[in-house]
């Protein structure tokens, strides 16, 4: 189905961030926002919700100790306890400084790396995906609100977007709802 | 302007005076003689009733072996506990002493830091931060006077200022180029005269500079000397830390201890400065301050006390691998004797501020952040109480009327000065080059 969306582009962040606040009290649907580098404060004055990307971090974490303390435990301690250099094999507990380093690293490394494919997943990137970038200019030195013109009148939206300080204006037909 | 309580101010003076009077209780109740531990230890060994009949026991099968000598070692062992006992107050009275006087060293690293760094969010909290480094003044003047007396063997918390003790003892003897009473005073003046006078410069640039708007003259002076005294500091802590912690135990070395006792008194600095301005703020005395600020500090806290952690277990870590026996003893005696402190501190300074600091909204809310502080500032005393006591009371310690008594003390004298100083100076500094970006700090 067929839907109208305009692009209101500027060449100022903080232009943006007003005119972000502007058609957020219009009550007008901001689909998405293109920035060639991060805002600071953008997220906040489009209401986007906070990352959970740290909670996933710590449980990733936590993970990797688990793994970490059943592996060596399995294997200095219950498959095969060697005397290595008099290390007191007996118990994980009795032997634990030693593999604190293990401990340590594997918590680190399941964090981060976890973390960080649940940021691709998340966000929906690997190699040999599509770009999917409305204007190439938004990776330069252009901002690019896009705004959902749904049941509006779309003279009057893009109106009131000029009045926000965009430099140009473009109403687009999309073909295909891709979210 | 801040202005003084009559309740805060009675509040210390009844800490103090408490302090005291416990103190004297605490040094009134030294056994004087062998017959009175022996006393003492029987109305004890009645009690517990195991730990005595093994005792018994033990002394019988002595008696019937070789009778002279066994009775002399008794003597001898019940000799050792009355240096143990008698020891205990004084300890007590170092550790509460050394405690305070490195929360407010910690304090003043921080702030030299903060403007070596030229940090832009810490401004507001310098005021802060210079009341609390007033307790290095008559802090440092009593732990010196400790120190003195120690030195010169009026008590015996340093087993190297025994001659008796050095004349026997080859290992210290090889030691005694750097480890003799007039030394170590000399380098306690040293430190302690070098740490007073970048104090006494720094707040004084900081009090001109509040005058002289205009220009940055007297915050370019505060660069300059704070930049120099973070060197000096580095050199002098670490060699405080040998003399003043690390020679209680003369035959045990270990090269990061100048590094953990840093550690130490960091992160209790920083906890006591978040504190202190939650304190302030919750009174409103600082409307400058916000959360922002107060996150900033826990996340100090947080990260400080992972870096002591790291440093503890770098430390027991090897020791323990390797297990060579002149280096082990220090833990070997810590884990049997003093196992509840010694690994309670570790959770007190490891698990429990890393669980409760480690959620960025945590470390906004004002409660968490004082409970958090609380226990860490407890976890550093029991911290600093393991690396004394072992070497001074040995396996006599308990946290009694001593303990407690010179805690009160040294907490009383640290609130009475530090909001004294308080009261000196407003709360804002007004000149500093970097006080508008730190009013209107946020992250």
């Amino acid at each position: 189905m067929a839907s109208k969306v305009i692009h209101a582009l500027y060449i100022d962040d903080d232009i943006l961030m007003d005119a972000v606040k502007k058609v957020r009290a219009e009550h007008y649907h901001i689909e998405e926002v293109y920035t060639p580098f991060p805002v600071h404060g953008l997220d906040k004055a489009m209401g986007l919700p906070h990352t959970r990307l740290a909670i996933t971090s710590f449980m990733y974490g936590c993970v990797g100790l688990t793994v970490a303390i059943l592996m060596m435990n399995y294997i200095m301690i219950e498959d095969w306890p060697q005397d290595i250099g008099g290390k007191p094999s007996f118990s994980y507990i009795e032997n634990m400084p030693s593999f604190v380093p293990i401990m340590f690293e594997l918590t680190v490394f399941f964090a981060a790396h976890l973390m960080v494919i649940t940021f691709y997943m998340r966000s929906k990137l690997w190699p040999f995906k599509k770009a999917e970038n409305p204007d190439v200019r938004t990776t330069d030195d252009h901002f690019l609100m896009e705004v959902d013109a749904g049941n509006h009148d779309v003279d009057q939206l893009a109106n009131f977007l000029g009045d926000t300080g965009a430099v140009e204006i473009k109403v687009i037909d999309k073909e295909e709802d891709n979210h | 302007m801040y202005t003084l309580s009559n309740r805060l101010r009675l509040f210390s003076i009844i800490l103090m005076v408490v302090g005291l009077v416990g103190l004297i209780v605490g040094f009134g109740q030294r056994p004087g003689s062998i017959e009175e531990v022996k006393e003492m230890m029987a109305a004890h060994d009645a009690h517990g009733g195991g730990h005595g009949e093994s005792q018994v026991a033990e002394s019988g099968h002595g008696n019937q072996g070789h009778g002279e000598e066994d009775a002399h070692g008794g003597d001898a062992h019940y000799e050792h506990v009355l240096h143990q006992l008698q020891n205990k107050p004084w300890a007590s009275l170092y550790v509460a002493a050394f405690f305070f006087f490195m929360i407010a060293l910690g304090v003043l690293a921080f702030y030299a830091i903060q403007f070596a760094s030229q940090a832009g969010w810490s401004p507001v909290l310098f005021r802060v931060m210079e009341a609390i480094t007033a307790y290095l003044v008559p802090g440092g003047i009593i732990l010196f006077v400790i120190l003195a007396l120690s030195g010169f063997h009026i008590n015996h918390l340093f087993v190297w200022a025994d001659p008796e003790v050095v004349a026997h003892d080859a290992l210290i003897q090889g030691k005694s180029g750097w480890l003799n009473s007039w030394g170590f005073i000399i380098r306690a003046a040293i430190f302690l005269g070098g740490w007073l006078l970048y104090r006494h410069f720094a707040v004084k640039y900081s009090r001109k500079q509040d005058e002289d708007t205009e220009g940055n003259k007297w915050y370019k002076k505060s660069f300059k000397i704070s930049a120099g005294f973070l060197v000096f500091f580095i050199y002098t802590e670490s060699m405080a830390s040998w003399d003043w912690i690390m020679s209680f135990d003369p035959h045990w070395f270990s090269t990061l201890f100048g590094w953990y006792v840093f550690a130490s008194l960091f992160v209790s600095g920083i906890t006591t400065i978040a504190l202190i301005s939650i304190y302030l703020k919750s009174k409103g005395y600082l409307e400058f301050v916000n959360n922002s600020h107060i996150h900033d500090l826990a996340k100090f806290m947080f990260g400080i006390s992972i870096f002591w952690t790291y440093l503890w277990f770098s430390q027991f870590m090897l020791i323990w691998y390797s297990n060579i026996p002149e280096e082990v003893t220090y833990f070997i005696t810590r884990i049997e004797d003093y196992k509840l402190p010694f690994f309670g501190m570790l959770v007190m300074n490891f698990i429990f501020p890393i669980l409760v600091l480690m959620n960025s909204d945590f470390k906004r809310v004002n409660w968490f952040v004082v409970m958090a502080g609380i226990v860490i500032l407890c976890g550093h005393y029991i911290d600093v109480y393991n690396m004394v006591m072992p070497a001074t009371v040995g396996e006599s310690w308990f946290i009694g009327i001593s303990e407690i008594s010179a805690v009160s003390l040294f907490l009383g004298l640290f609130l009475f000065v530090v909001f004294r100083a308080l009261t000196k100076a407003p709360l804002l500094p007004k000149g500093n080059p970097y006080i508008e970006e730190s009013k209107h700090f946020h992250y």
